[in-house]
């Protein structure tokens, strides 16, 4: 593990050289392979809310998981690369809020770049949060602690100021670069601590088969239910899985968010740049085996029980050993232990009596009951990467954020470029302590992180229209996606306000205005929020841009799709082409969907 | 970029391997190895990392040199550049 952080804290010395413009730091100079950036496409987005929560899902749900993989980001990811990266790239916008503002107008990106400079500091913070919870969950370090003569209490502390500094050296010496070749770092110990877990999770249930048979029918059958919300374990219908996931949503996600595409940016052309996405998606596609199917491995396998072993020992004597897994643990299903309320202790209960599963130490567990010492470090290791990957991801896309859109627009203009290379600097020292004070915010207040990730659900869900109709429509204007984007949050506030998830309660579930219309699911509730609130942008964009003056064509040309030139491509024969990648990505993606039906 | 990052990945995976080969080699048939099945995980896993760090270092080395031995022209600003 220390052999990891001085690698990473090195290759952000090796790069400091390097790091002599703003453009350098910010944009990585332009000049990464395509291969790199595609890794790290995908690692940006592999933070905590990945590999926890994929495998707290895949736990929960079954395989059906993989809709967010072969649904939910595939064909949105296809889509950037192919329709989006030329705007984004050959615009020379240096972010996404910036591409607004070339698009549209100042206000549009205003509002964008503050929304988003906001939601990049939180998410870091709530990465942070998790990860000091999980390290003080696992008893990782407590031996050292113990041995050292700490309180066992800092660990917390100590999570986060490690993570933080970690992530700022970096970061604050080798940029974007930095950031990026990190991920790319990241993204290989994942697999490497990840796949050799899979491996030996399967041999134990008996591979695949044993796996099938040892688990209900819909945990191992994607499409098996999905005409109906009532019938499958994710309790959605097919109109609103392909429509809020993997319409609205994923397309919201990666087509839009500076976080990802600020990688794809950072290649050397706009055919690399287009390719990043693409290639990002192969690994993407089986992301779902490395981890997901670790969640279902975990309730696959056998729940703990006391175990007495027998032997006798060098002197002739019979010793009786017993092993008594915690309470929490026998509880459990599998190796999924039992929610424990963090104050009493005691387990926590459904409404029916039945202990609830904590869903989110899937994987953790799995890693310590499977992995003997050694590899256990290993693995470990890779779960924290995952964690700095999402929060490094994030800081670098607000500091940009914050120096290009925030503070050179409204804050500072014309300053040298020396400035800028500082301010970004200091731009990352301040999100990042932003940050820590939301980990810290989040011990204070139960539901913050939820409530957190509600806002940027509303504030996001809506702005998929906005790109849509900017770069395919040349009669969008800029009060039109202004008032667009208000009005598709504002509806997506009002959409959770008035429905709610059966067996929820009204409160932070939604239906805190009057309860209109009950979903089978919280998930269904998500996508159908996200569904309304793209609707609603797409249709007010159109109205209010009707009845305004559309900008002057010549203004547009590079922005918009009818308006530029076809990306050149005639010198590479045609396999090597972005589309025919894409047609291979597509025709694998049906594939897995049958094969996993 | 100057640095070709397979070089540092390279390295960092060859080490780790080494590690995990021969703490694997010697903890050979102890009993912490009853949680993975009996099957020595570091071991084997080491000598997969050791595999996969060392082709990355040698790939990262030959990009480089190939790099060097085929001088670019200077390159004005914002101009296109492949990595390797």
């Amino acid at each position: 593990m220390l052999l990891y952080f001085v690698f990473v804290l090195g290759i952000g010395f090796a790069l400091k050289r390097f790091m002599k413009t703003s453009k350098d730091f910010f944009q990585a100079g332009r000049a990464l392979p395509a291969w790199i950036c595609g890794l790290a496409f995908i690692s940006a987005n592999l933070g905590a809310q990945e590999v926890i929560g994929m495998g707290a899902s895949g736990a929960k749900y079954g395989i059906a998981t993989s809709h967010f993989y072969w649904i939910g980001a595939i064909p949105a990811m296809i889509f950037v690369g192919i329709f989006m990266m030329p705007f984004y790239y050959g615009s020379k916008a240096r972010s996404v809020p910036e591409f607004l503002r070339l698009r549209f107008d100042e206000k549009t990106r205003a509002l964008n770049a503050c929304s988003f400079a906001v939601m990049t500091v939180f998410s870091s913070g709530i990465s942070m949060y998790a990860m000091a919870r999980l390290i003080q969950t696992l008893h990782v370090f407590d031996y050292l602690f113990l041995s050292a003569g700490l309180p066992l209490g800092w660990i917390f502390h100590l999570s986060i100021i490690l993570s933080a500094i970690i992530v700022l050296g970096y970061i604050f010496l080798g940029g974007l670069t930095s950031a990026i070749y990190n991920e790319v770092l990241q993204f290989f110990l994942i697999i490497a601590g990840f796949l050799p877990l899979v491996i030996i999770g399967l041999r134990n249930v008996g591979g695949w088969s044993g796996l099938k048979a040892s688990l209900p029918q819909a945990y191992t059958h994607s499409w098996q239910g999905m005409t109906h919300a009532n019938t499958n374990p994710l309790g959605v219908e097919v109109f609103g899985l392909a429509m809020g996931l993997g319409f609205v949503l994923s397309f919201g996600y990666w087509c839009t968010d500076f976080l990802v595409i600020q990688t794809a940016m950072a290649t050397d052309s706009e055919e690399n740049a287009r390719r990043v996405p693409l290639i990002a998606a192969i690994p993407k596609m089986f992301f779902p085996f490395l981890v997901i199917l670790p969640g279902l491995l975990a309730i696959a396998a056998t729940t703990p029980h006391p175990v007495t072993v027998q032997r006798t020992d060098a002197s002739g004597a019979i010793v009786r050993e017993t092993t008594i897994p915690t309470q929490a643990e026998a509880e459990g299903q599998g190796l999924v232990p039992a929610k424990t309320n963090p104050l009493s202790g005691k387990i926590m209960l459904d409404a029916s009596g039945k202990p609830l599963l904590d869903y989110d130490l899937a994987i953790p567990s799995m890693l310590l009951h499977y992995f003997p010492t050694g590899i256990l470090g290993l693995g470990l290791t890779a779960l924290l990467a995952s964690f700095m990957s999402g929060m490094a991801g994030n800081v670098t896309a607000f500091n940009t954020v914050w120096t290009y859109d925030l503070y050179q627009s409204y804050i500072k203009k014309g300053a040298t470029d020396a400035h800028y290379l500082a301010m970004g600097r200091w731009a990352t020292v301040g999100g990042i302590l932003l940050s820590m004070a939301t980990a810290y915010a989040a011990t204070g207040f139960n539901n913050i992180m939820d409530t957190l990730q509600l806002v940027f659900s509303f504030v996001n869900a809506p702005l998929f229209a906005t790109f849509l109709l900017g770069m395919f429509w040349k009669r969008a204007t800029g009060n039109g996606a202004f008032i667009g984007l208000i009005s598709g949050t504002v509806a997506a506030v009002l959409h959770h306000g008035m429905t709610l998830p059966i067996e929820a309660h009204p409160g932070l579930h939604g239906g805190w205005i009057a309860v209109l219309h009950h979903y089978p699911s919280d998930m269904a509730q998500n996508f159908w929020t996200a569904i309304w609130a793209f609707s609603t942008n797409f249709l007010v964009t159109i109205v209010v841009s009707l009845f305004g003056k559309p900008k002057p064509e010549a203004e547009l040309v590079g922005l918009v799709h009818s308006l530029t030139p076809k990306p050149e491509l005639g010198h590479l024969t045609w396999w090597r082409r972005p589309e025919a990648l894409a047609v291979v990505l597509l025709v694998m993606v049906v594939a897995l969907n049958l094969i996993f039906r | 970029m100057n640095l070709d990052l397979r070089i540092p990945m390279g390295l960092m995976f060859t080490l780790v391997g080494l590690i995990l080969t021969v703490f694997g080699a010697a903890t050979s048939g102890s009993a912490i190895y009853a949680r993975s099945l009996g099957i020595n995980a570091n071991l084997d896993w080491g000598l997969v990392l050791l595999v996969f760090g060392g082709t990355m270092y040698i790939l990262g080395r030959r990009g480089q040199r190939r790099a060097l031995a085929a001088p670019r022209k200077a390159a004005p600003e914002g101009t296109v550049r492949r990595g390797h």
